[in-house]
Order: C-alpha cells, then sequence, then structure tokens
C-alpha cells in the first residue's frame, strides 16, 4: 500500500505499507520521523501523541492508512525555525524532562491543551495530560512545566 | 546510521551555556547550582535517539520465541517451516549459541537460549530475522516447539518443602541470610507482631528494551543498546558469543527509564547472534507485553516480624523473617536479600535482634534489581509495626519512630558503625511540621474525590488518614564488592575555547549524570564548555547505574580525572610564570593566583596540546558479614528519608486519593538540586504506586497482566502535590560530601501512604498493593 501524508507541512509519501501497520509505525520507521515514542503501543501511554488533522490522537491506534491524505503534527513540528515552541523551552527549564520517553507526547498533550486553554487550572493541566503515562519525574515539574508556558504565552 | 544520542561519534550537543555568567571570573553551572541537562533540546525536538529509534540502511529486525510454560521440558525444536518464511533470514536456537550458553549477573546460571528445560513463562526459546518485524513474529510463530509440561514450583512459601520440584540442582535456596546480635533470650514488657506480604512490582520504565547489532569487519560486533551498566553486559556478552572484549563493543543508546530492570541482559546477546550469523545490523526492540516478561522484577515478599519494647516505647528486640520469590534464575536476588537482611529492621536502634532471610528459586517470572532492592519489601513490615507499637503503648506515630530512630555513632543491627550524619528524628520532625493541606471543602470538585470523575462519591463516606514511615538505603555495592568507576578527562583549546571532554562509560538513563559530570568539570577546572563524549566501552567500566551510586562513584572518578589534569596545568603554568602550584588556580578560562589576580590565560598554557588523564576512584572497601551472625561492615555510605502521606479514602468502595505526600530527605550534598528534587518527586511516585496499584499478577506461574492497561502506574491524576524538603549534612568519606538520592523515597513513600490509608479505615491491611476490597473488608 501506497501511503500519501502530510507530515510538519511535508508531504511524505512511503510505497510497501503492510495493511497492520500504525501511523506511529510509519513516522517512525518509514519516514524517518521517531520523535513519537512506542512506550505501549496499545493506546495506554499517550507516549505516542500526535495531532491529527489538528486533533491529538494515539498514533499507535490509527491505522497507517487512516492518515492518507490528512496532516500530521508531530513533536518534530512543534519547533518554528529552530526556535523552541515556549512548551518545549518551558519542559526543558522546568527540568520536566529526566528520560524524556514520555516527553514527545506530553509536548502535543500540554500544547493542545494550551491552546484550547490559556490559562488552565491545575486540575485542568492534571485532566488534559491524564492519559499520558510519565515514570520519572512523579508529574510536579511537568505541571511546573506547563504553568511557565502558560505564564509565558500570556506576556504580551 | 540515523541517531544522535550516544552512538554516531561526538553528536551529542553538549555545550554548557544555558545560563549566562554572572561574573567575569566565575564559571557558571558548577556543582550546588542547577544548570539543565546538556540533552534537554534534543528531548523536546525528538531528535535524541533512545535505543528503540535506531535504524540501518539495510537492517533487519529480530524477534524472540518465549516459552508458553512456567516449566517444561523441550522434546524437540523443528525450524524447519519458520525458515521457509519469504523474508526471513535466520532462525536460531541454543545450539546455534557459539559461547558457552549461560549468562547472569551474579551466577551465570540462565540459558541464552533454553536447552532441554524451560523454567518460566516467557523463557526466551528461539530467535527469528526478517526484513519486517511482523514477518519474523509469524515466523516465529511457526517454529515447533515439542514441550511436555512439568509440575511447577509456583508458591515460594512451599519452595524449600522437601517435596518441592528443583528448579535448579541442588535445590530452591537462593540464599539464606542469617543475622544474630545481643540476647538471643531477651525478653520485653511489649510485644507487637504482624505478618506482611508485598506484591510482585515492574520497574514499568517507558522506553521498551531495544538495541541494534551491527557486524563489524573484524568478525565482531557493536552493540547499541539501553542498559545501566555496559561492561557488566560486555562481560556476560564474551562468555556467550564465545569472543574477546575487543571484539565486542557496547555503546549506550538513548536510555528511557531503568529503575533496576536493566541490569540483567535483554536482547544484547539475542541481537548479536542474529547479526553475526546474517551479517546484517539487527534491531530488536521488545513490545510492552514482552516487556514484562524481558526484564527482572521487584521481588514479591512475605515477612513476619515481632518488637518487643519497655512500656515507653524503647525497642528491646527485634525478630524478623524475611522470604523473597526470586523466581526462576539467580540474577541479583543474592544481594536483594543482603539488603533485606541487614537493612531490613530500618533505621532504628535495637540491641537484640534475630533475623533470617531467604531468597528462593520458583518457576515463576525471575526477579532481580527494582529503585531501593530489598528495602522496600521490609520498609512495609518495620513502619507497620512500628505504628502498632505506637498504638500498644500510646505514642503517636513520629514520636515512637524519634525514640528509636538511629543517631550518628550508633551500631546497626551488623554492629557496623554509623559514621556519617543518620538525621532520623530530625527528618521526622520536617515532615511533622510542614503544613498539612486544607480540609476537603463540602463542595470538592470531583477530580480532587476518590474516584475522581467517575463520580462515585460527593464526599459521603469519606475519611481523611495522615501516615508517617522513615527508612535507611545503603549506597553503592556491598557485602566486599570491588566498586569502582573510571572517567577519562580531557582539556584543550579549540576554536579559542577551552574545551573539557569528559568519558565514562556510566549509564546516562534520565537521571542526570551527565549534567552532573559536566558540574564537576566546571567546578574543578573552571572552564564553561564541557563536551559529554558518547559512553561506550572504550573507557574503563563506570560500574552500574544502580544503588544510588554514581553521582558519588563516578562523581569521584571524575574529580579525580579532573584533578589530574589540572595538577598537569597548573604545573606547567608554576614553571613559566615562575610561581608555586600551590598559589595558583584555574577559573573562568584563567590561571588565577591567590587573590584572585589573573597570571595568564589557560590558552598561553595549553597552547596546542591537550591534557588527558584517566583515573578509578573506589569508596571506601566494605566487607561480607559473618555467616552465623550476620555482623559486619556489609555497607559503605546510607542514606535516610521520612515521608508523610494525607489521604482521602471511600471507606465504602474502598477507593483511596492522595492529597499530600510530602518527604525530607538528606543528601549530603546537592550537586544539583533541582534534579535532586527531581530524584525524589519521581521516586516518591514509584513508592506510592506499589503501595495503591502495581502488582504484577501471578497464578500459577503465569502473568496475568502484562500490559499497561492492567498494570496500573501513577498517572498525574493520581499524584498529589508534593513537599520536599532536602537536608545537606555532607558525608565526609564521600566526594563533596554527596550521599546518594535515587533510592530512599522510593522506600519511605509506599509504607506512609500504606499508614495513611490505614488511619483512615482502620484495617490492618498487611498486603500491599492495598485493593478496595482491603479496605471495604469485602
Ligand atoms: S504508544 Fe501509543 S499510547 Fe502508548
Ligand atoms: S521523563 Fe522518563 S518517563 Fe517521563
Amino acid at each position: 500500500m501506497r501511503i500519501t501524508t502530510t507530515v510538519n507541512g511535508t508531504e511524505h509519501e512511503v510505497d510497501d505499507v503492510w495493511a497492520g501497520e500504525s501511523l506511529l509505525y510509519v513516522l517512525r520507521e518509514r519516514m524517518g520521523l521517531p520523535g513519537s515514542k512506542n512506550a505501549c503501543e496499545q493506546g495506554e501511554c499517550g507516549s505516542c501523541t500526535v495531532y491529527l488533522d489538528g486533533e491529538p490522537v494515539c498514533a499507535c491506534l490509527v491505522a497507517a492508512g487512516q492518515a492518507i491524505g490528512r496532516e500530521v503534527t508531530t513533536v518534530e513540528g512543534l519547533a518554528t525555525e529552530g526556535e523552541l515552541h515556549p512548551v518545549q523551552e518551558a519542559f526543558v527549564e522546568a527540568g520536566a524532562v529526566q528520560c524524556g520517553f514520555c516527553t514527545p507526547g506530553l509536548l502535543v498533550a500540554a500544547h493542545d491543551l494550551l491552546e484550547r486553554v490559556p490559562d488552565p487550572s491545575d486540575l485542568e493541566i492534571r485532566e488534559a495530560l491524564a492519559g499520558n503515562l510519565c515514570r520519572c519525574t512523579g508529574y510536579e515539574k511537568i505541571l511546573d512545566a506547563v504553568r511557565l508556558a502558560a505564564a509565558r504565552q500570556a506576556r504580551p | 546510521m540515523r541517531g544522535r544520542s550516544g552512538h554516531s561519534g561526538p553528536s551529542v550537543s553538549t555545550d554548557a551555556g544555558t545560563r549566562p555568567a554572572t561574573t567575569a571570573t566565575t564559571t557558571p553551572g558548577r556543582i550546588g547550582d542547577s544548570p539543565l541537562r546538556p540533552d534537554g533540546t534534543l528531548k523536546v525536538t525528538g531528535e535524541f535517539a533512545y535505543a528503540s529509534d535506531l535504524w540501518h540502511d539495510d537492517m533487519v529486525w529480530g524477534v524472540t520465541l518465549r516459552s508458553p510454560h512456567p516449566h517444561a521440558r523441550i522434546r524437540g525444536i523443528d525450524i524447519t517451516e519458520a525458515l521457509t518464511v519469504p523474508g526471513v533470514t535466520a532462525v536460531l536456537t541454543a545450539d546455534d549459541v557459539p559461547g558457552e550458553n549461560a549468562f547472569g549477573l551474579e551466577h551465570a546460571d540462565q540459558p541464552v537460549l533454553a536447552v532441554e528445560f524451560v523454567r518460566y513463562e516467557g523463557e526466551p526459546v528461539a530467535l527469528v530475522a526478517a526484513d519486517h518485524p511482523e514477518t519474523a513474529r509469524r515466523a516465529a510463530a511457526r517454529i515447533r516447539v515439542e514441550y511436555e509440561v512439568l509440575p511447577a514450583v509456583t508458591d515460594p512459601r512451599h519452595a524449600m518443602d522437601d517435596d518441592a520440584p528443583a528448579v535448579h540442582r541442588p535445590g530452591n535456596l537462593v540464599r539464606h541470610l542469617q543475622l544474630r546480635r545481643g540476647d538471643q533470650s531477651v525478653t520485653a514488657p511489649v510485644v507487637v507482631s504482624l505478618d506482611v506480604e508485598v506484591g510482585m512490582q515492574d520497574q514499568a520504565f517507558l522506553g521498551p528494551e531495544s538495541g541494534l547489532a551491527v557486524p563489524a569487519e573484524d568478525g565482531g560486533v557493536d552493540l547499541y543498546v539501553a542498559t545501566q551498566w555496559l561492561h557488566v553486559d560486555q562481560r556476560q556478552m564474551c562468555l556467550a558469543l564465545g569472543m574477546p572484549p575487543e571484539k565486542v563493543r557496547l555503546h549506550l543508546a538513548g536510555v528511557g527509564g531503568a529503575f533496576g530492570g536493566r541490569e540483567d541482559l535483554s536482547v544484547h546477546v539475542h541481537a548479536s547472534l542474529l547479526a553475526l550469523r546474517t551479517g546484517k545490523p539487527v534491531k530488536m526492540s521488545y513490545s510492552r507485553e514482552e516487556s514484562f516478561f524481558g526484564h527482572v522484577h521487584r521481588h514479591p515478599a512475605w515477612l513476619t516480624y515481632e518488637f518487643g519494647a519497655e512500656r515507653d516505647g524503647t525497642l528491646v528486640y527485634a525478630r524478623a523473617r524475611v522470604l523473597l520469590d526470586g523466581g526462576a534464575y539467580a540474577s541479583s536476588t543474592a544481594a536483594v536479600v543482603g539488603n533485606a537482611g541487614t537493612l531490613g529492621l530500618g533505621p532504628y536502634r535495637i540491641p537484640n535482634v534475630a533475623v533470617d532471610a531467604y531468597g528462593v528459586f520458583t518457576n515463576n517470572p525471575p526477579c532481580g534489581a527494582m529503585r531501593g532492592f530489598g528495602c522496600v519489601q521490609a520498609a512495609f513490615a518495620h513502619e507497620a509495626l512500628m505504628d502498632e507499637l505506637a498504638d500498644a503503648v500510646g505514642l503517636d506515630p513520629v514520636t515512637v519512630r524519634q525514640r528509636n530512630g538511629m543517631r550518628e555513632g550508633d551500631r546497626n543491627i551488623t554492629g557496623q558503625l554509623i559514621d556519617s550524619a543518620a538525621p532520623v528524628a530530625e527528618l521526622l520532625q520536617i515532615v511533622a511540621d510542614l503544613p498539612l493541606p486544607p480540609q476537603r471543602d463540602a463542595d470538592a470538585d470531583l477530580r480532587a474525590l476518590p474516584g475522581s470523575v467517575g463520580n462515585t462519591t460527593h464526599g459521603e463516606g469519606v475519611v481523611r488518614g495522615v501516615g508517617y514511615a522513615v527508612t535507611y538505603k545503603n549506597i553503592g555495592f556491598s557485602e566486599g564488592f570491588d566498586d569502582y568507576s573510571t572517567a577519562r578527562v580531557r582539556l584543550e583549546m579549540t576554536g579559542g575555547e577551552a574545551v573539557a571532554t569528559v568519558h565514562t562509560a556510566a549509564a546516562e538513563v534520565g537521571q542526570g549524570l551527565i549534567t552532573v559530570e559536566q558540574q564537576i568539570c566546571r567546578t574543578e577546572l573552571g572552564v564553561e564548555r564541557v563536551v559529554v563524549h558518547p559512553k561506550n566501552t572504550a573507557v574503563g567500566s563506570g560500574g552500574s547505574t544502580s544503588a544510588s551510586r554514581q553521582t558519588y562513584v563516578t562523581g569521584g572518578a571524575v574529580q579525580a580525572a579532573c584533578v589530574a589534569v589540572r595538577d598537569v596545568v597548573l604545573a606547567r603554568a608554576a614553571a613559566s610564570l615562575g610561581r608555586e602550584v600551590s598559589q595558583l588556580r584555574l577559573d573562568g578560562e584563567k590561571i588565577v593566583g591567590a587573590s584572585g589576580e589573573v597570571l595568564t590565560g589557560l590558552a598561553e598554557v595549553l597552547g596546542e596540546d591537550a591534557v588527558e588523564e584517566t583515573r578509578e576512584y573506589r569508596h571506601r572497601p566494605t566487607h561480607a558479614i559473618d555467616p552465623e551472625t550476620g555482623q559486619g561492615d556489609a555497607h559503605v555510605q546510607f542514606a535516610f528519608s521520612a515521608h508523610r502521606a494525607v489521604v482521602d479514602v471511600d471507606v465504602e468502595l474502598g477507593l483511596v486519593k492522595v492529597v499530600a505526600l510530602d518527604t525530607a530527605q538528606d543528601v549530603g550534598k546537592a550537586i544539583n538540586p533541582d534534579a535532586v528534587v527531581g530524584q525524589i518527586h519521581g521516586g516518591s511516585a514509584q513508592g506510592m504506586g506499589l503501595a495503591l496499584m502495581e502488582e504484577i499478577v501471578v497464578t500459577d506461574g503465569h502473568v496475568r497482566n502484562p500490559s499497561f492497561t492492567d498494570y496500573l502506574i501513577p498517572t498525574i491524576l493520581d499524584m498529589p502535590p508534593m513537599q520536599v524538603k532536602v537536608l545537606e549534612y555532607a558525608d565526609p568519606h564521600a566526594p563533596y560530601g554527596v550521599r546518594g538520592v535515587g533510592e530512599p523515597p522510593t522506600i519511605s513513600s509506599g509504607p506512609a501512604v500504606a499508614a495513611a490509608v490505614r488511619a483512615a479505615c482502620g484495617r490492618p491491611l498487611r498486603r500491599v498493593p492495598i485493593r478496595p476490597e482491603h479496605i471495604t473488608g469485602t
């Protein structure tokens, strides 16, 4: 099967995709974009979170064929022109990254939250990120990072 | 090959420069500062190459066929059909292992691929390489293995019975640690006792076991892998591959968490065997389900404890029996028994002691290292019993612990002198004095209640409870192990700028060791730019990233190598300046005199030369314990922490919401204070997970929940806010006074949570993880 998808603004075309492959597999193994992670491939951890036509989804649960002709944004597409997005910057500065395996998915989820709710309460942050597991940080510094990013984005 | 985390030359972006210099002459990002991690930017842009991200032009995929039975004899293996699947390039069995078909951390007792017997569900039996992972999986399913199912030992409490089948010859005992101290016939006016059971916990690191093995022209192999200790892997691989170390080169790929679960081999030998057979690079990466079978777990434990005390709560004696299920192979069970036995009564002064700790073989999944290593299980018992004692003598839980808490100058139960700070009473006081969370509002948000948006309660039936726990843990390897690390440091001018390069084989697994290595170099050499060389076996061993030891031991090696480099540089400067070496120091790329005056530049002294030195660092030796009495100086350093947990429990439904989890810990010296707090947060979460939700359920030798759907780890909704207080009582025996940080929080948090739930529901709760039915008693 041939898959043509726009990823991070660039059209990608790959051939010989087996019908059982997920969008995550195709991104990671066929398109050279391994930023989205594969911690469970069962829709439980959120490490594979990407935008599909602007909606955050678990890329491991999307069949590659479902992404044909659609727009995907991955963690690799959050920075623009080499400038980190404020959410990315905040994760580094707040110490929200240890091993970092959860980070790509959390960044997309936090990015989406701040698009929808520019000044979220702690409970809103917790609810929005409840589908993203992190085993290293206990989440305290992830909360710090989202608060920091929100504060920075609020500044004109 | 694609990937940038430590395998494609010095391409890790490790530029310092994360915070501006505050003065012209003091190098920023030294020890005590909190510079940002050098791999942070790569990790937030998705460019950091974890082991599972590696990719090579003509690579093929390897998969493992594993045993479906906990115990069986292999009557035959037929690979013919698998070999006919188009795309398959190799199918290997035990016959294809060129060296010794054995590996193991402490004893090489586990076959690389099963021969004759399989001893646990998930034991590797055969390997397949193919051009697509799905092809390889389908081919593996077509390997016909004829098993004769054998009776299995699945209840460790009966593993040593006379009629129990032997998992290994000569029997099922891995280690019995016997400890006797003081008067064995002493009695006491107050006696409390209990039995506690601890379930099997999983490390649940997020990055699956993965590696890429690349066959080399010299007939050897380069393996890029996620691990905790490159050199112990190399030793085991050499044995199995029948090759000398110079042909088995390991490179650390990006590691997505470890927590003990990467101390034992996973894909290492398997991927290398397939690469050597096919002549192609081979990638192996476990699914989450396979990961549950692909690494050792925390030992489940059965503990029987008794304390005798005076009427004022002062401990007179303690008796304990600890049983740990080691599963089918030895892994690090003997050392875990060592910890559970020598440290298993907690940080208390107890004059008369009898402890028997056992590790046994069964046909359950192998157990080994996990953060807290033997102390975690024991802490649930000694802390629950401390609360019983408090009740029996009419004291509060903090006072009874403070009254018995260890102090510097005491001897612990193996007779070892506690020769640096032991602030048990102070840590408890700190957590007791921290502000408590506000009482729950009558109209509390559902998300703040037990059951959350399940809408199970609006506050009715919800009771608040508070619990305390304290612990101590050995840092570094114990019982006479030759525990050391190696560091190579190089200083040179590059493009007009002084650059230090630090090369160790010590695994960065997420904890931030690479930041610490940079900080030490900046402190000792006075240069801002420090490059962390990719970690590999081209330099001497860095020891294990476990036992909370890396900042201490590898930190000590980096410091020693820096000092050696600095001595060379200053000696040169002294000669050319005509000054005494003792009057010179290095700072801000300058040679500075006694009163801070700049005498010359580092550039002038170094010229075109690079100065490079390699040093090993060993902590003070530890010693084997006496086999009869368990007495001896088994450990080199102890770290202490205390937790206070506050919970809301729906006592009708058995649901728990942890409202606060506060802690105090002595870290000796915080090299990177922000990273220290991050370790304490994460460690506390793992301890809480064991208390409330995390258990690998094993019935009749079969794992029932090998997925994140059924094995639950704390989410951001489960975790409460955490107040963390860090004490810095320098250990005079350790580099910079550091004390290991990573493990203590995992040990004291769980028992504090369990105590808080007990306080709320009024039931004894003698098993963790605590399930709703334990709370409701139904
Ligand atoms: S990898 Fe997709 S949710 Fe875990
Ligand atoms: S930082 Fe390791 S899983 Fe989140």
